[in-house]
């Protein structure tokens, strides 16, 4: 018989479970406190500046959005490309793509000049502008993917949850897409106006979704006591392989792209050469922490088998992610744009020199409310509604690959 | 009686001079008050295109060391040292609708400076960009911001090629009435669009450069004195590369 795998919520009694609930709910007020004074002073108390447009809060917001994106990727594999172990992991990939959704749009909100005028942002569109794409795009995956998780729950909508699970893919790489796109087509700018940032945001979101969503599968089985099956593990780890070589693929293509045209010269010398800080972030953290060590771990004989590697691994990948965004973000402001080709220019508003840009504890508080709230909500729901299935082992997962493994064992022991 | 005719000749005489001397003296004013009000366009009559309103700086001209279109912009539209506010901003987050750019040639060596500002693109990308619509350009070329639905999401002034706009980072208090400003949005030149609505004719850095360096005008007159220098010189827009067609032209780069 056909092994059923059987959702609950989770029980959240536990002083444990209220205290980490509670942290974030700490941390989610020191986020909206550093709102409150950036919003109350305005932003010259953060370290932003006419030069330094977007600072610390974007970094953040936009690594959240395509990570959103990213996490439900899980649920994807199960149903647009049929892969039946992930489906029990489908709900909570859904359920925290909303939620980092939605940490994402909260710090990029809050970061306004006028956060008071949401509405006006929400009613006022300018169809040429990405930006206006995107906040038509943040709904609709919003709704989307509640849909989804409605069609997973309902048994009786289980049957459409194919169709919507397609939909809500497309409408993904869709939002990646017009994520990536608001850099991608800024021409202005030497570090930004590259058609390869919008597949490369896709790509990144792959990778980051996934880290985030092993991390979290991997603390919520344990304290919530629910077994985790190695090979579940296993297979969600050497996917996220996969993922961090098609990063430093699109890292590669990036750079060698731009290293082409000796118009961006400047620009690489600076991000890969001369850029101190933002040297050092993009080899430390975004090549070394992001990609080259957790692709070590991920294919390494020994380390890959300790769940521990592969939960170091994934928290490097996010490092990254985040270096990654400080990288292409801040790095592509501060390095000047070139208005007089051929000329050395000066003056009083910063032409022709690296602009400064030192983060400020509000703009860090904000990113790190973002991020809290993601995780609250998470932590929230899954204590409301069964997103968590009772038991991720092997045997229930793939019993195909169990009842190989138990035979592969018997032959071993025979041999011996 | 001849005496009696020689004084009437002499008071027609007087009276009609004076009245000649009076037209003359008077007439250049009252024609340049018929010329001002002609130009001005009252406030329920919308903006055609019939107008390109645009600037010609001769880069040639301007001087080394000069900031008078700097200073005069700043007292116009009241910001930098022309109000009060913007004191807890520091040098990188004080707005600057105008600055004086220096320009070194890395071949030759030659060093000058030019005038920079809101190239008041015909194809803006902070226009194109904006996701409510508030940088928008009018009928007549002029690139603004609509302070009312501006969000202050910034998008604008990364997309700008020519780093024109500024954010404000801090509350304001000390602005001029014909010039709207405001915390948490963005803003930049305006082509000083009040005084062009007023029917001043020109703007505050074309008025205030002694070096003629800065010429305003209608591009679409083919009458007017910047389209008549356009049509006789080679001008240069900044980044033409982008084909933004800015209002803003150059001589001398």
């Amino acid at each position: 018989m056909k092994p059923v795998v059987h959702y609950s919520a989770i029980e959240g009694r536990s002083i444990a479970y209220w205290g980490l609930l509670g942290t974030f709910g700490l941390f989610l007020l020191l986020g909206l406190g550093a709102v409150w004074v950036m919003e109350h002073n305005g932003h010259y108390v953060t370290g932003m500046n006419n030069h330094v447009i977007w600072g610390l809060p974007h970094v953040f917001a936009v690594f959240m959005i395509i990570a959103a994106s990213g996490i439900l990727n899980v649920a994807s594999i199960a149903s647009v490309f049929g892969k039946k172990m992930y489906k029990p992991l489908s709900r909570l990939s859904a359920l925290m793509a909303i939620a980092f959704l939605a940490g994402g749009l909260m710090v990029l909100m809050l970061d306004l000049g006028r956060p008071d005028r949401l509405v006006i942002a929400a009613t006022y569109l300018n169809p040429k502008s990405v930006f206006a794409w995107n906040i038509l795009l943040y709904p609709g995956f919003f709704g989307a993917v509640a849909v989804y998780i409605w069609f997973m729950m309902e048994k009786r909508m289980n049957q459409y949850s194919h169709q919507i699970g397609l939909f809500a893919f497309v409408w993904r790489l869709l939002l990646t897409t017009g994520t990536g796109s608001i850099f991608g087509f800024v021409v202005a700018r030497n570090g930004y106006d590259a058609a390869v940032l919008a597949p490369m945001f896709i790509i990144m979101s792959f990778g980051f979704g996934l880290a985030i969503y092993i991390l979290s599968l991997m603390a919520t089985c344990r304290w919530t006591g629910r077994e985790l099956g190695d090979n579940v593990i296993r297979q969600l780890k050497n996917l996220l392989g996969v993922f961090i070589a098609a990063m430093f693929y699109f890292v590669f293509v990036l750079h060698l792209t731009s290293l082409y045209g000796t118009e961006n010269h400047g620009f690489e010398n600076f991000i890969l050469a001369e850029g101190g800080l933002f040297t050092q972030i993009f080899w430390i953290g975004w090549v070394v922490i992001g990609l080259v060590l957790p692709i070590g771990i991920v294919y390494h004989p020994s380390m890959s088998k300790s769940r521990t590697w592969i939960g170091i691994a994934s928290a490097m990948v996010i490092v990254g992610g985040l270096a990654s965004m400080y990288v292409i973000i801040i790095g592509g402001q501060v390095f000047p744009m070139t208005i007089f080709p051929g000329y050395e220019v000066s003056s009083s508003f910063g032409d022709g020199a690296i602009a400064s840009y030192t983060p400020s504890i509000w703009e860090l508080g904000l990113g790190i409310g973002g991020i809290t709230l993601a995780l609250a909500m998470t932590t929230f729901a899954i204590k409301i509604l069964p997103f968590i299935p009772d038991s991720l082992s092997d045997e229930l997962m793939d019993p195909h690959h169990a009842a190989k493994t138990a035979e592969a064992d018997k032959s071993e022991t025979n041999a011996v | 009686m001849s005496q009696q005719k020689i004084n009437q000749y002499r008071r027609d005489f007087l009276s009609k001079t004076t009245a000649t001397a009076a037209t003359g003296a008077i007439a250049p004013g009252v024609m340049l008050m018929s010329v001002g009000q002609a130009q001005a366009r009252p406030a329920d009559k919308a903006v055609t295109d019939k107008n390109r309103w645009g600037l010609l700086v001769d880069s040639n001209k301007c001087a080394d060391g000069c900031s008078d279109c700097v200073k005069a912009c700043e007292s116009e539209n009241a910001w930098g040292s022309g109000s009060s506010d913007e004191q807890k901003s520091d040098a990188q987050q004080k707005a600057q609708w105008i600055r004086t750019v220096t320009l070194k040639n890395k071949l030759t060596g030659s060093e000058h400076q030019l005038p920079m500002m809101c190239q008041h693109c015909e194809e803006p990308p902070c226009v194109d960009v904006c996701p409510t619509g508030a940088s928008f350009k009018r009928a007549d070329g002029i690139v603004l911001v609509d302070k009312h639905i501006c969000i202050g999401c910034r998008y604008c002034m990364m997309a700008c090629p020519y780093k024109a706009r500024s954010f404000i980072h801090e509350n304001l208090h000390d602005q001029a009435p014909e010039v709207p400003r405001g915390k948490g949005t963005v803003e930049s030149c305006t082509l000083c669009v009040h005084k062009i609505d007023r029917g001043d004719g020109n703007t505050a850095c074309a008025e205030a450069c002694k070096h003629q360096a800065i010429l305003f005008g209608d591009l679409k007159d083919p009458n007017s004195a910047i389209a008549i220098e356009m049509k006789k010189h080679a001008t240069t827009q900044i980044r033409a590369d982008l084909n933004l067609n800015t209002g803003v032209r150059y001589r001398g780069i």
